[in-house]
């Protein structure tokens, strides 16, 4: 069982604001596909190593050279406010 | 309806033209997409302007390969240059990217015909399409029931004859299962075979680009015309793209196939066993030795699918905050706006999916849930490397129901058990594929699932083509008419 301030938490940390509707829907959902992910507690993984891809990866390098790349306005055309040559946000550092 | 290869033979000879075709299938989408909802956009202008280069390259008997022409869709997860895509959600709703996917640009290259971006549930989480932010998609055999899902669109495209061929994402079964439910082939390649560069990411230790086509030779067509390394995916495999419709040898004899009791249990409906074990018994009819073998791990697959790809995509979904691209709504400070801007755009499965992620990844609870999970999948591919050690190919269903009605799954844990079947290919990374092998009684189409060894798509096509040439299925259409 997840608790109404465990969601409100990871909501918190997931960046979303849920109004008191959803917070007790997703209390509700959560809860049941937890009880039911829950059931690989039972498996032993004692001394199994992780998979965390499917294909074993090792690291891809490249000379680190300047290569074309996307023209700054064409970079900049998708943003929901700009100011010259940037993006624009909310003023994050206080006065 | 016309195969891919029967389209490029007729181009090639004169008998129809690439202009031609592009306008028929345009105002076949015209007169009975309203219907299927299939698309999200109609790149209209574009196709036709690339009609008309390929007439002309096969007028100079100069054609770019056996795609050049060819009509196709693409779900609306691929970045496509200069057309809006939305990844089926409010968030990138105005999002029109400034490069195209890797694989897009090598369709292009081939001379592919791009008809344009189809519906999806919303980043591809959902085995209906109903989580679209969009509109439903409806399955062009029964229109009172879902298409599958996410890759919904480009599998009702194929299958109503809107598109002649078309590309999905796979990441738990996104393209099998609505082939499966479509009637159409769907083919989810080795995991890094096909470039994931511009693809618009949800988990990415599982996602893979993947074909739909009619039948088994144009599936390997589409495969071959996209795979092959790029320097651009670092997940991409550098080796070798064999000649996939080579393979096509329609010999099967001596193919050592396994049958995996696990798949066969309880959950299962009676008419997809029974079609499945009367496909296996054409199989070995054609000279294969089947063997059964065991999956052990497979019920646990659908639970540790639920921490590891909602985990990846919590992690890969915190790009949307409403800066740099997409959505934004304004907030006191960059926090609130960010938070509003994320609640605004997702929808209720990827909002869930987020929470699941991050609760799995949460300080307390990472090891039990998100450590678990990685050792359960080790757990899993042990089983198929055990199975694989004896068999050359396993045949499976591909789901365990025919498509269900729209509103049929309101309960998200219903929804994920869809996936029982395809998830565990899935998160090895193994060459899987949904052929049509029947129908039900109500004439809903079944799917027979092949598993393949990594990279050993041509062995998988083989016996696929196999199965197909024996059977009637893949000959019979849905009627939109």
């Amino acid at each position: 069982m997840i608790s109404k301030k465990d969601v409100e938490h990871v909501a918190r940390l997931s960046r979303l604001a849920l109004d008191e509707a959803e917070i007790e829907r997703m209390r509700e959902q959560l809860s049941g596909i937890l009880a039911y992910i829950d059931t690989l507690r039972a498996l032993d993984t004692a001394g199994v190593e992780p998979t965390s891809h499917a294909v074993p990866m090792v690291n891809v390098m490249r000379p680190d050279e300047n290569r074309p790349c996307l023209p700054q306005d064409e970079a900049l055309a998708n943003a929901p406010e700009r100011s010259g040559d940037y993006v624009r946000v909310p003023r994050i550092i206080e006065d | 309806m016309q195969t891919i290869h029967e389209l490029t033979a007729a181009f090639a000879t004169g008998a129809a033209s690439p202009v031609t075709v592009t306008e028929a299938y345009l105002a076949r989408i015209g007169a009975l997409d309203a219907r299927v909802g299939a698309y999200l956009t109609v790149t209209r202008d574009e196709a036709l302007a690339a009609a008309r280069a390929a007439e002309a390259r096969y007028r100079a008997k100069a054609p770019l390969g056996p795609l050049d022409g060819v009509p196709i869709a693409l779900k609306d997860v691929f970045c496509t240059r200069g057309v809006r895509t939305t990844c089926g959600s409010r968030i990138l709703e105005r999002y029109v990217p400034p490069y195209d996917a890797t694989m897009v640009t090598r369709l292009k290259a081939a001379g592919a015909v791009i008809l344009g971006k189809t519906n999806m549930d919303e980043f591809a989480m959902g085995s209906s399409t109903e989580h679209s932010a969009f509109q439903l998609t409806r399955n062009p055999w029964d229109l009172a029931r879902v298409p599958g899902g996410s890759s919904g669109g480009s599998a009702a495209a194929v299958a109503g004859g809107l598109a002649a061929g078309s590309f999905g994402t796979d990441t738990g079964g996104s393209v099998r299962q609505p082939a499966a439910f479509c009637g159409v082939v769907g083919l989810k390649p080795t995991y890094g075979r096909i470039s994931r560069y511009g693809l618009i990411a949800f988990a990415s230790s599982l996602d893979h680009v993947a074909p739909f086509a009619l039948d088994i030779h144009d599936t390997a067509l589409l495969l071959g015309a996209t795979a092959g390394h790029d320097p651009r995916d670092a997940t991409s495999v550098s080796a070798p793209v064999p000649d996939y419709v080579a393979a096509l040898s329609g010999q099967v004899k001596g193919l050592r196939v396994g049958v995996p009791d696990e798949y066969f249990g309880e959950g299962l409906d009676p008419e997809i066993e029974r079609a499945v074990r009367a496909a296996v018994e054409t199989l070995r009819g054609l000279g294969a030795a089947v063997q059964p073998v065991s999956l052990p791990t497979t019920s646990y697959g659908v639970a540790t699918y639920y921490i590891v790809a909602p985990a990846e995509a919590s992690s890969n979904l915190a790009r949307y905050d409403g800066v740099k691209y997409g959505l934004r709504v304004p907030g006191k400070d960059l926090i609130d706006m960010v938070s509003r801007t994320r609640a605004a755009g997702f929808g209720a499965e990827v909002k869930r999916r987020i929470m699941l992620g991050t609760y799995a990844l949460s300080t307390g609870y990472y090891d039990a849930y998100y450590g678990q999970a990685q050792k359960v999948r080790t757990l899993v591919r042990r089983d198929f490397e055990k199975a694989f050690e004896r068999v050359d190919v396993l045949a499976a269903p591909t789901t365990p129901s025919v498509a269900f009605k729209h509103g049929e799954k309101a309960d998200p844990l219903a929804m994920y058990m869809n996936d029982v079947y395809t998830i565990p290919a899935s998160m090895t990374g193994l060459p899987a594929i949904s052929v049509p092998c029947g129908f039900n009684a109500s004439g809903l189409p079944i799917g027979l699932q092949l598993i393949g060894r990594p990279l050993d798509e041509p062995t998988l096509l083989r016996a696929a083509h196999a199965y197909e040439r024996a059977t009637p299925w893949h000959e019979r259409s849905a009627s939109l008419e």
